[in-house]
C-alpha cells in the first residue's frame, strides 16, 4: 500500500459501508458523542487518564505469550497469544468500556445502557458504571441471560439492572434494539456504551480505536520478542471488536495477513450459523451498513453459535469494506471445531479460552501447519472460558 | 401535483386538519389489511400509513413491534405490502398511501427497484424511519424522479439547521415526532408541541403532520390543530392485538375509534 489507511471518511463511512442510519431522535446525540470523541481523541488529559486507567484498573499492557508446546505440537509457524484474558473482567471488552464511560463522564451523563450478548460487555460496562457510581442499565436476549446466567450475576453484584429482551430472537440483535429504544427515550442523560465496532458513526471508528490499543502492543512486543513484524493475525469475528483492535495498527503493513474467524455454528451449508461475511450480503441494521444474514425479503434471520458472543447477524462495517478491499480474509470455523480448539489450548497451554476465542484458536491449528516454522502467528485470545463452563459441562453432558 | 400535495391544500382550503391512520400491512393476517384500508377511509382517513412490518423495528415500541411479528409469521413482506396497495389503489383513487418502515427490505429490494415498483403501486410517499436525509440521497432522487414523495422525520431535539435540511430534501409533508420515545410511548406534552411547531413552521411551508402517543379524541383534535395533520398508530394496532381472533371486531372498534377523532378534529 502506499497511501496510508485513512477510514471512515468524516461522515463514517468505510467506501459503501458504515454511516449513520438511525431515527430523527438519535442524531443530535450521536452528533454529540462524535463531537466529544472529536475532542477528547486529541487531548492530552484525557490521554493520560485512559492510560492510567489502562494500566493500574485493567492491568495493561497486557502479554504476548509464545505457546511453545502449543506451536511444537503442530509443527508449523509460532504461535503468539495476546492475552487478553487477563485483563480485569477477563476480556478484551473492557478496553472499550473504560474509554466510553470516561467519554460519558465528561460529557456529564449520569445514566449509562448497553446491551450484550456473552455478558462479557455487560459485565465490563457494569464494572466501569460501578467505578464511577453511574446508573447503569443492561439489555441482555432471554436466551442469553439463560445460557450466561454466571455475568447475569456478576453483572447484578456489580449494581447493574439486567433487562431481560422477551422481543424477536431473544439474542444480542433484540438486546441492541432495546438499547436503542431506551437511548432514544432518555437520549437526554444517558449514555449507550455499545460494545463491538458495530452500530451508527462514531461507534464503529471510536471502538476501534479503543481496541486498538491491543494491536499496537502486540506490534511492539513481537518486534521486542522476535525482532520483527508477524506473518499473519488472527482473531474471532463477532461485532469484529477484538479483531479489528488486533488488526488496526498493522493495517499499513502490507506483508501482514489478518484474518478473522466467524462462527459456523452447526455449518454454513445448515444455514444455522452467524457468518455474515462468509455467507451474508449487503445491507442496514443498527446504524450502519455491513454484511447481514437476512432472507429474501431483507427481514434479519437468526443465528446460531455455541459462543453467545458471536451470535449476531451483522458485524462492524469496517470488516465489510477490509473483506472487499481483500485486505483482510474472513474465514469460519464449525461449533464442533471451536471446541477442539477450547479443549487443545486448555490442555497443550494450560489456558482457558473463552469459547468466541476459541473459534480463532481452531483457525489457528489449521493454519499454522500450513507454515514454516520461522514464521509467526498472533493469536487474539479475546477472553478466558470461566465464564463458559457451565456451557461446557452442559455440552459433555457433566453435572456441576 | 402529487396526490398528498392536493389532498393537504384540499384540506387548507376548507380548514380541516387531515386524519392519518397507521396499520402495519398483514396484521394480524395479510387479508385483513385491504378491507380494513377501505374502512378506515370511510370512517374519516385523509391519508394511510401503511407499516411495511421489519424483524427489526428499533424505533417502535411493543405495541407496533409485536403486529410486526404477527405479520411476518404469515410471511408478510414489502413486496407483498406493496401488492396490497396496489390492490387499494384498483377502487380507490383519492386516498393517498404511504409506506413507512425500515430502510433494510428496500436495500434487500434494490432502491431502483423498489421505486419502480412502489411507482406501479401507485404509492404516493414513502417514510423510512432509519434512512435520515445524509444518507438518501439515492434513494430521495429515484423517488422524486417517479413522484413519490420522501417524507422525514422530526423529532423534539431537531435543530433549525435540521429541519431545514428535512425541508429540502422532503416533500408532501414532515413527520414530527411528538416526543422523545419509541411508538406508543406515554402521553404527549401538547404545550411543548406547539412551540416546537412554532419553531418548525419558520423554517418549512411544507405540511406538518403529529404522531406518536396520540390515543384519544380528545388528544388527536389539539394535536391536529397544532399541525396539518395527526398521525394514529399504537392505539389503533392495539385494537387488532386485542381482537385477534375476531377481526371483523378489531375493524369496527377502529372505524369507532377514527369516526370519533374525526368528529373530533373537525368540531
Ligand atoms: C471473549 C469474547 N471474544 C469475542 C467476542 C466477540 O466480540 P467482538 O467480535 O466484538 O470482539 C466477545 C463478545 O461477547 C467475547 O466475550
Amino acid at each position: 500500500m502506499t497511501e496510508k489507511y485513512n477510514m471512515p471518511d468524516e461522515r463514517g463511512h468505510f467506501g459503501p459501508y458504515g454511516g449513520m442510519f438511525v431515527a430523527e431522535t438519535l442524531i443530535p446525540p450521536i452528533q454529540e458523542l462524535n463531537a466529544a470523541y472529536q475532542q477528547y481523541l486529541n487531548d492530552p488529559e484525557f490521554i493520560a487518564e485512559l492510560d492510567a486507567d489502562l494500566k493500574y484498573y485493567v492491568g495493561r499492557p497486557s502479554p504476548l505469550y509464545h505457546a511453545e508446546r502449543w506451536s511444537r505440537e503442530l509443527g508449523g509457524a509460532q504461535i503468539y497469544l495476546k492475552r487478553e484474558d487477563l485483563n480485569h473482567t477477563g476480556a478484551h471488552k473492557i478496553n472499550n468500556t473504560i474509554g466510553q464511560a470516561l467519554l460519558a463522564k465528561r460529557m456529564g451523563k449520569t445514566r449509562i445502557i448497553a446491551e450484550t450478548g456473552a455478558g462479557q460487555h455487560g459485565v465490563a460496562t457494569a464494572t466501569v458504571a460501578a467505578r464511577l457510581g453511574l446508573e447503569c442499565v443492561v439489555y441482555m436476549g432471554a436466551v442469553d441471560v439463560a445460557r450466561q446466567s454466571l455475568n447475569v450475576y456478576r453483572m447484578k453484584l456489580l449494581g447493574a439492572k439486567v433487562v431481560a429482551v422477551e422481543s424477536g430472537s431473544k439474542t444480542l440483535k433484540d438486546a441492541l434494539n432495546e438499547a436503542l429504544r431506551d437511548w432514544v427515550t432518555n437520549v437526554d442523560n444517558t449514555f449507550y456504551i455499545i460494545g463491538t465496532v458495530a452500530g451508527p458513526h462514531p461507534y464503529p471508528a471510536m471502538v476501534r480505536d479503543f481496541q486498538a490499543i491491543i494491536g499496537r502492543e502486540a506490534k511492539q512486543q513481537c518486534q521486542d520478542q522476535t525482532g520483527r513484524l508477524p506473518d499473519a493475525l488472527v482473531a474471532c469475528v463477532g461485532g469484529g471488536s477484538n479483531a479489528i483492535g488486533l488488526f488496526y495498527p498493522f493495517i499499513d503493513d502490507s506483508s501482514v495477513k489478518m484474518i478473522g474467524v466467524e462462527a459456523a455454528g452447526d455449518g454454513i451449508e445448515t444455514g444455522r450459523h452467524s457468518a455474515p461475511l462468509c455467507a451474508g450480503r449487503p445491507g442496514v441494521l443498527h446504524g450502519n451498513r455491513t454484511y447481514l444474514m437476512e432472507d429474501d425479503d431483507g427481514e434479519i434471520v437468526e443465528t446460531h453459535s455455541i459462543s453467545a458472543g458471536l451470535d449476531y447477524p451483522g458485524v462492524g462495517p469496517e470488516h465489510a469494506w477490509l473483506k472487499d478491499t481483500g485486505r483482510a480474509e474472513y474465514v469460519n470455523i464449525t461449533d464442533t471445531e471451536a471446541l477442539e480448539g477450547f479443549h487443545a489450548l486448555t490442555r497443550m497451554e494450560g489456558i482457558i479460552p473463552a469459547l468466541e476465542s476459541s473459534h480463532a484458536m481452531a483457525y489457528t491449528m489449521k493454519l499454522a501447519p500450513t507454515m514454516k516454522k520461522d514464521e509467526i502467528i498472533i493469536v487474539c485470545l479475546s477472553g478466558r472460558g470461566d465464564k463458559d463452563m457451565q456451557t461446557m459441562a452442559q455440552r459433555e453432558g457433566i453435572e456441576l | 401535483m402529487s396526490r398528498l400535495a392536493a389532498t393537504f391544500e384540499e384540506l387548507s382550503k376548507t380548514g380541516r386538519k387531515a386524519l392519518i391512520p397507521f396499520v402495519t400491512a398483514g396484521d394480524p393476517r395479510p387479508d385483513f389489511t385491504l378491507p380494513l384500508m377501505h374502512a378506515m377511509v370511510e370512517a374519516g382517513a385523509d391519508v394511510i400509513e401503511l407499516g411495511v412490518p421489519f424483524s427489526d423495528p428499533m424505533a417502535d415500541g411493543p405495541v407496533i413491534q409485536r403486529a410486526s411479528e404477527r405479520a411476518l409469521d404469515h410471511k408478510m413482506s414489502l413486496r407483498r405490502t406493496l401488492a396490497i396497495a396496489a390492490e387499494f389503489r384498483k377502487t380507490n383513487q383519492q386516498t393517498p398511501v404511504v409506506l413507512m418502515g425500515y430502510v433494510n427490505p428496500i436495500e434487500a429490494m434494490g432502491y431502483e427497484d423498489f421505486a419502480n415498483a412502489a411507482q406501479r403501486a401507485e404509492i404516493d410517499g414513502v417514510l423510512t424511519v432509519d434512512l435520515p436525509p445524509e444518507e438518501a440521497d439515492e434513494c430521495v432522487a429515484l423517488l422524486k424522479a417517479r413522484g413519490i414523495d420522501p417524507i422525514f422525520l422530526l423529532a423534539p431535539n431537531s435543530t433549525d439547521e435540521r429541519i431545514k435540511k428535512m425541508d429540502a430534501a422532503g416533500s408532501g409533508y414532515l413527520y414530527y415526532v411528538s416526543l422523545k420515545g419509541v411508538t406508543g410511548a406515554g402521553h404527549l406534552n401538547t404545550a411543548d408541541v406547539e412551540t416546537k411547531l412554532n419553531q418548525i413552521r419558520a423554517s418549512t411551508h411544507l405540511p406538518v403532520a403529529i404522531g406518536f402517543g396520540v390515543k384519544d379524541a380528545q388528544t388527536a383534535k389539539t394535536v391536529a390543530n397544532l399541525g396539518d395533520g395527526v398521525v394514529i398508530g399504537s392505539a389503533l394496532i392495539s385494537k387488532i392485538e386485542a381482537n385477534q381472533d375476531d377481526p371483523e371486531r378489531a375493524k369496527r372498534e377502529i372505524v369507532e375509534l377514527l369516526g370519533a377523532m374525526r368528529q373530533a378534529i373537525d368540531s
